[in-house]
């Protein structure tokens, strides 16, 4: 979820959708300005994270990568676990990632009801053409936030991660635990704290 | 799943996760499945849905316990020692950046009848009630000395060499009586029978290290750190190094029928009529049942309460030892409560666990010392399992079969078997002091 401390957000953003609908170009055209046009499945990345500037504050998205687990349905609870919102990327020259994309959606759902998670905002992202209207239309029922993009173009990739930045609560009441992150230090009464949730 | 892996890991328990995480940094080709539609295997936690389903053959937990999904309910409930060797394999594969730990509040030892905190160092061996007057400086001595030997200063060993001096004659030395031997043994070295005191004294010295050096680490009441949400954060977080190396995951297949050639060695995996070939299969005892041999059992009781242990200041979060003479039994008991303080039940709610080597078939009766501790309970549900260990020569059949979960309250012996069949399946040994943060490559 969320954390805010001196307008400072911290956000950890998961993405879903099918294997190969653009997910990780997504976010490199994001974070890194990049884009591959035959991008390889991910390897080697756990997560990326880059720092945006809304209005009143800074927000540092961590993004998680769903690293070819979603290949056979086996993305651990864990993946959402605290997750302040998802990006549910589509293809739009296929409806069957579209019809997957309505799966990921109820998956999501599922995750945030059963499992201990405090999931605040969903997000759906795609792209412009086939099922434009459908796609639309969906995500108002369900309460969705839509955005077309192109990782190619570049077409309105920062913007919703800007979009998503401008609707993260501000001010999340304070959650139970912060735990520690554990960090490599010599025993010597050193304390490695950082916040979590 | 037509494709050819180097090693195809079986059930996604903490030591297969950390094996396929390992061997999928390696640049190996892994492919891990699990019969299961979750991850963790015997080392899973359960929300309150699961745990009825599987204790009490329905899944209607009564609604005054609250949220099933605020429940994190670990099958092989165990601390982590602060500064082990599951820290260090945390670090040096930098899973720790998916993880949140706590410290665990306290550690106490049964004794006489009644449970104390353990103290860990000479300032509070003297404020012990566990001993009396002299004892306590006596064993204050004996402390200091633990905490200033070095094994590569001779300076520190006082004349003695501890591979060849027993624990036994170690102790004598400082003149401690066997009350004292007993609470450092079991609560400090955490040693589970009294075999110790005849073997070479340099093994409960280092485990008397391992036990400060990680109380001081963070500074808790006890040397033990926890996942926030259970144990069953682990395997998933371990998983998710092997995916991010490449790893190919598949939850819910049914079957995995280990194959082999006509000279015994493996050469695939079938699952729903597929088969994917492998030079070799990781496991644990449960897919090559004639692999392995029955070694033990432990019993376990798991309790659901209101309140925390009693006698135990409160803690959130809290072991206590019983030692094995203390309820004259052959191997130790130990009780393991956690609370919504590390996120595993909801507030107000408490989780215990009473657990040991089960030397009978009645855990109810064999597990009461422990229980009658606990104070009255909301629920208690009874478990008891069998524990394996391989039998083949992996050598020959190219399978390597992990130990089932034992007994212990941490995670030491779990580590050393997952750190020995890395070097049987690679030929290598794990050099933990090597970071591997810097080997993501794609990251910020």
């Amino acid at each position: 979820m969320a954390t805010i401390g001196h307008n400072n957000l911290n956000a950890k953003l998961v993405l879903l959708g099918d294997m190969g609908a653009g997910k990780s170009s997504l976010v490199l055209r994001f974070v890194k300005g990049q884009f591959l046009e035959f991008q390889e499945s991910t390897i080697g990345a756990a997560f990326f994270s880059q720092t945006l500037a809304v209005n009143d504050a800074t927000v540092k998205f961590e993004i998680w990568d769903t690293a070819g687990q979603e290949r056979y349905h086996s993305l651990a609870p864990m993946y959402y676990r605290g997750a302040a919102a998802a990006i549910i990327v589509y293809d739009i020259t296929s409806s069957d990632s579209f019809s997957r994309a309505k799966k990921w959606v109820q998956e999501l759902q599922k995750q945030v009801f059963e499992r201990n998670m405090n999931l605040s905002n969903t997000r759906i992202g795609g792209g412009w053409g086939v099922e434009f209207k459908e796609a639309r239309v969906y995500a108002e029922e369900n309460g969705l936030f839509f955005m077309e993009t192109s990782a190619k173009s570049a077409a309105n990739v920062n913007d919703v991660f800007y979009e998503i930045a401008k609707r993260l609560p501000r001010a999340q009441p304070a959650q139970n635990p912060t735990g520690m992150v554990l960090v490599d230090r010599p025993a010597e009464g050193s304390r490695a704290a950082s916040c979590c949730s | 799943m037509d494709e050819e892996y180097d090693v195809i890991v079986l059930g996604t328990g903490l030591k297969e996760c950390i094996l396929s995480g390992l061997l999928s940094v390696d640049g190996l080709k892994v492919l891990h499945m699990d019969r299961n539609d979750y991850y963790g295997g015997e080392s899973t936690s359960l929300n309150l849905i699961q745990l009825w389903k599987k204790f009490r053959g329905d899944n209607k937990p009564p609604p005054h316990l609250g949220s099933s999904k605020d429940y994190n309910i670990d099958m092989n409930p165990k601390f982590i020692m602060a500064n082990g060797m599951l820290v260090r394999v945390l670090i040096h594969t930098d899973v720790t950046k998916y993880l949140y730990f706590k410290a665990v509040d306290g550690s106490y030892v049964f004794n006489k009848g009644k449970v104390h905190k353990v103290p860990s160092n000479d300032m509070e061996a003297l404020k012990s009630p566990l001993m009396g007057i002299f004892e306590k400086r006596r064993a204050r001595k004996f402390f200091i000395y633990v905490q200033d030997y070095n094994e590569s200063d001779p300076k520190t060993h006082d004349g003695m060499d501890l591979t060849r001096v027993t624990t036994k004659e170690l102790i004598a030395k400082f003149g401690l009586d066997d009350n004292t031997v007993d609470f450092i043994g079991h609560a400090l070295a955490l040693h589970r029978d009294d075999r110790y005191l005849s073997e070479p004294a340099l093994d409960t010295v280092k485990r008397m290290k391992l036990y400060a050096e990680s109380l001081a680490r963070f500074q808790g009441g006890s040397p033990y750190i926890y996942p926030l949400y259970g144990l069953g954060e682990l395997p998933q977080a371990f998983a998710r190094l092997s995916a991010v190396y490449g790893g190919t995951y598949m939850l819910n297949k049914p079957e995995c029928k280990v194959e082999f050639d006509d000279q015994g060695k493996v050469v695939g995996v079938t699952s729903e009529g597929e088969t994917a070939k492998c030079k070799k299969v990781v496991c644990d005892p449960s897919y090559l049942p004639g692999k392995v041999r029955k070694v033990g059992k432990v019993a376990r009781a798991i309790a659901i309460m209101s309140h925390p242990i009693p006698n135990t200041n409160d803690s959130q979060s809290v072991q206590v030892i019983l030692p094995q003479k203390q309820l004259g039994r052959k191997s130790d008991m130990y009780l393991f409560c956690c609370s919504y303080s590390h996120n595993v039940c909801p507030k107000g709610k408490f989780i215990a666990f009473v657990s040991t080597e089960a030397e009978t078939d009645q855990p109810a009766i064999e597990l009461k010392p422990g229980i009658d501790l606990l104070g009255p309970v909301d629920e208690i549900f009874f478990d008891m399992y069998d524990r394996y260990e391989p039998v083949n020569e992996p050598g020959l059949d190219n399978c390597f079969i992990s130990t089932s979960y034992d007994a212990t309250t941490h995670f030491e012996s779990t580590v050393v078997d997952v750190l020995n069949m890395y070097t049987l399946i690679t030929g290598k040994v794990l050099d933990l002091s090597v970071d591997l943060s810097a080997a993501s490559a794609a990251e910020e």
